[in-house]
């Protein structure tokens, strides 16, 4: 490819697990991924930051809770104030809501069991910088794995983010594995450029395992990034 | 400090919990699971120290979306 490869942060937390299946498929996808290690207090020049899936500080107290105050996460903040494209992945999903980051919390499954499973969510908006790449109502493939999923916000909140058209990845209806209200799978921020979700697409981008439709999400981050690069060049 | 889930809240934990006594012939309901924090707080007064608690609810230990918490302070000064 001759296309610029765009720089994007990964950020690796003691226990993250999925860091570099999401560096590699970034990479496959046009980016330089950079691992950026959580006591880092600043991120390298990049375009776009991914926070992995993994159990990062083994889950502690509350999934998500101690590592939204490791110093890397001060940058990552700073760097989604400025408009940069923020993705987290399940753990990395929970972080950016124990953060503030995003709206609502992630609770333990309703069945309480883990759940290791394709599921098939649908895409509900393709005006933000991870879904540039799908169509509006496209069913995507994806891998979940986790056990706190749950995606949580009460009547109010629930309703503001769907006036708000901030739902992106609702699970198919009948298909939701873990109980979260509104079948949600995976939420925007109000200034659409932080965007978590439960799904792996990082686990998704080569049809010889499984389903190439994670690949639509992240390209559309690569996209996003290097728009940024361009921009800022 | 005793952080638990919000009134309302569904607690999965709660229920199998409650279900599994009511196996055993118990005749219960309504189990509810937190969790317990024991701190020592070194504090001029009583009252620091349950402010200090409080900050610390506030900012890490509950997540106010979903979890209350109660403070139980004890002087322990002897």
């Amino acid at each position: 490819m001759s296309e610029v490869r765009p720089r994007i942060a990964v950020l690796v937390f003691p226990g993250s697990n999925d860091d570099r299946d999401a560096a590699w498929a970034l990479s496959a996808l046009g980016a330089e991924p950079a691992l950026v290690w959580h006591a880092d207090d600043e991120l390298p020049r990049v375009d776009g930051v991914v926070l992995p899936g993994g159990f990062s500080y083994g889950d502690y107290l509350r999934c998500g809770a101690i590592a939204r105050f490791a110093p890397a996460m001060e940058a990552v903040a700073a760097f989604a104030a400025s408009g940069g494209p923020v993705l987290g992945i399940c753990n990395g999903f929970q972080i950016l809501c124990e953060a503030g980051l995003l709206p609502g919390v992630l609770r333990p499954n309703e069945a309480l069991s883990f759940v290791c499973k394709d599921v098939t969510v649908r895409v509900e908006r393709v005006d933000t910088p991870f879904t540039s790449r799908c169509s509006e109502g496209q069913r995507l493939v994806i891998p979940v794995k986790h056990g706190e999923g749950c995606f949580h916000a009460d009547e109010e909140l629930l309703a503001e983010l769907e006036a708000a058209g901030q739902v992106v990845f609702r699970y198919e209806r009948g298909g939701n594995p873990n109980g979260s209200v509104g079948d949600v799978a995976g939420v925007v921020s109000a200034d659409g450029n932080v965007l978590g979700l439960m799904p792996h697409p990082e686990h998704a981008v080569d049809p010889l395992l499984g389903s190439g439709d994670g690949g639509l999400v992240l390209a559309s981050l690569v996209d996003a990034a290097r728009e940024r690069l361009y921009a800022r060049a | 400090m005793l952080v638990r889930p919000k009134e309302g809240i569904l607690d999965p934990q709660g229920s199998a919990v409650e279900q599994s006594l009511r196996q055993l012939g118990f005749s219960v309901g309504g189990a509810r699971i937190g969790r317990v924090i024991d701190l020592e707080i070194d504090a001029g007064t009583a009252e620091e120290a349950r402010s200090e608690a409080e900050r610390m609810c506030e900012r890490l230990l509950a997540n106010p979306l979903i979890e209350s918490y109660e403070i139980d302070v004890q002087d322990d000064d002897a």
